[in-house]
């Protein structure tokens, strides 16, 4: 059974300007994202994952090469088949949660899908929780309550940056399983930013690994553990055999070239 | 495990760049953060100990026999507000607050509308500053004999010294609350497909609120600034006036009401602001 081609990135590099220098952010990137895919990108800080991220979002245009979503070139954003969520929860802090997860409906003016967000909200455990402001909320729930926000407008496809990176382990582990569950109820097509290597296998079916300086794809892994995943799967001999092979390519692109 | 890389770092889609957070170049706003008074026992003696300055401040004067031309009793003050004011005060105190309340509204409005336009034009920004500097740091006063040659000794030359004195206040700390927008809440925004206008509605301007109730603040007592001592310039009209003219008269307990009423005005101000400041901008901390 194959299934559709969801995201296809063609020949894809970006190049920033500053006023000192050019930097190649990522370079000649291509491949491409299977509809309901989990897909983790992971590399070693400056290896321009997050900037391929942007690429897809639309937010971003890339220097040169293209982005098809659903063969349909990539211009601007599409707010109604993309959905980002970022490594802050960005909730703005005047808006209570209801409020914040409202904004998306309100800008595109329609109406709230209430049993949607209702189910949401159930899954995320935040039920209770709809009028509390951000300050009330701790970071886990914050950063729930901005996947509820995304997954409201019912996106095809969810662009993660490096959304729990700014958690602590136990909590972090929390999130994986929450977002596993509700990935496994709505099937979306995942492309996940991380630094961290173990969460990039523990959730994804494939593993992209980016090498840095100019960023480009160097690996990628297949994960083919069975789902739906166990917390203690990380401690299996073959997650430890695939995290080992994987960190020795991220350390080895970081030392290799000297740079 | 932040990067200082360039590739990991949250693209910029404002292309003023590199300006985002931090305060504009006149950081008064600590001003809006002074702790106040909580429950009754701390506002009981915080008012007991007022209450014991003043009391020996006029004990002091009483035993040093200093003479009323030198330094008025507090209670020969307090007297005078009472019994003079409807005389003596009234109606200085409305010419005061007349032009003030015009050259602010004034002056707030353009200010206002020349942040949001340098936020949405960010080139224009290099052609404005300079003026805004210019005005923020020259004081306003000193235009007063120049505007009263042009415009007579009438409200027009004070409520235009007062405009210029609050809009570049009111202009920098809207402008700067703008620019502090979070590039990532901005791309948030336009990854849901918001206009230019919805996310200044949504986005900016909420997020700008506190800068610029502290603008408003800082540009409404540079106005009160300057809207006294315009009226000490010339004129005849208003506190200010009032001020010289007690003064020049040696009658220095009305001299001391007057001074106690133009206190009372400020922080009237401050404490509005603050009010509006908590009930806006809470979230702000």
């Amino acid at each position: 059974m194959t299934q559709a081609t969801r995201i296809k990135i063609t020949d894809v590099s970006k190049i920033y300007q500053t006023e000192t220098k050019t930097v190649e952010a990522v370079k000649n990137f291509s491949e491409s994202v299977k509809d309901g895919e989990f897909v983790c990108v992971v590399g070693a800080s400056g290896c321009g994952k997050t900037t391929l991220l942007w690429c897809l979002s639309g937010l971003h245009p890339a220097t040169s090469g293209t982005v098809h979503i659903d063969g349909e070139l990539l211009t601007k954003p599409l707010p109604d088949r993309i959905g980002m969520v970022f490594q802050d929860s960005n909730l703005l802090p005047w808006r209570t949660l209801i409020e914040n997860i409202e904004l998306p409906f309100q800008i595109k003016k329609k109406p709230v899908n209430r049993e949607l967000v209702d189910e949401l909200l159930e899954v995320a455990g935040l039920k209770g929780f709809e009028n509390s402001y951000p300050g009330e909320l701790s970071g886990g729930m914050k950063q729930r309550g901005s996947i509820v926000r995304a997954l409201a407008q019912d996106p095809e496809v969810l662009l993660m940056d490096e959304p729990f990176g700014a958690l602590d382990a136990f909590t972090r582990e929390e999130m994986n399983l929450f977002l596993l569950k509700i990935w496994e109820r709505t099937r979306k097509t995942i492309v996940f930013v991380t630094h961290s290597i173990s969460e990039a296998i523990f959730l994804a079916d494939r593993v992209w690994v980016m090498s840095p300086r100019p960023g480009r794809l160097s690996r990628i892994v297949d994960v083919e553990f069975a789902r739906p995943r166990h917390i203690d799967l990380q401690f299996e001999p073959k997650f430890i055999e695939i995290l080992k092979s994987i960190r020795e390519d991220v350390e080895g692109s970081k030392s290799g070239k000297g740079n | 495990m932040a990067t200082d890389n360039l590739a990991d770092k949250i693209p910029d889609f404002n292309s003023s760049g590199g300006k985002q957070g931090g305060n504009g170049p006149v950081d008064v706003s600590a001003i809006a953060g002074i702790r106040r008074a909580k429950g009754i026992k701390e506002i009981a003696s915080v008012l007991a100990l007022a209450i014991v300055v003043v009391t020996l401040l006029e004990f002091i004067l009483i035993w040093s026999n200093t003479e009323a031309y030198v330094f008025p009793k507090p209670t020969s003050i307090i007297q005078s507000l009472f019994t003079d004011f409807s005389t003596l005060y009234w109606k200085p105190l409305t010419q005061t607050v007349q032009t003030f309340f015009m050259g602010l509204i004034i002056g707030a409005t353009i200010g206002l509308a020349l942040a949001v336009l340098v936020t949405l034009k960010p080139g224009l920004d290099i052609f404005i500053s300079p003026y805004i500097i210019i005005l923020v740091t020259t004081p306003m006063v000193a235009l007063i004999p120049f505007l009263m040659l042009k415009f007579g000794f009438g409200m027009t030359p004070r409520v235009i010294a007062i405009s210029l004195a609050t809009g570049p206040m009111v202009m920098i700390n809207s402008a700067t609350g703008f620019r502090r927008t979070n590039a990532e809440l901005i791309a948030l925004g336009k990854s849901y497909g918001a206009t230019e206008f919805q996310l200044f509605r949504k986005i900016r301007f909420p997020f700008a609120l506190p800068m610029i109730i502290v603008g408003f603040m800082v540009g409404s007592i540079f106005g009160l600034l300057t809207a006294v001592g315009a009226e000490m310039v010339g004129g005849g009209m208003g506190l200010g006036n009032r001020l010289i003219y007690f003064s020049s008269l040696v009658q220095m307990s009305q001299f001391g009401a007057v001074l106690v009423i133009v206190a009372t005005f400020g922080v009237g101000i401050y404490s509005f602001f603050t009010f509006i400041n908590r009930k806006y901008a809470s979230w702000d901390v």
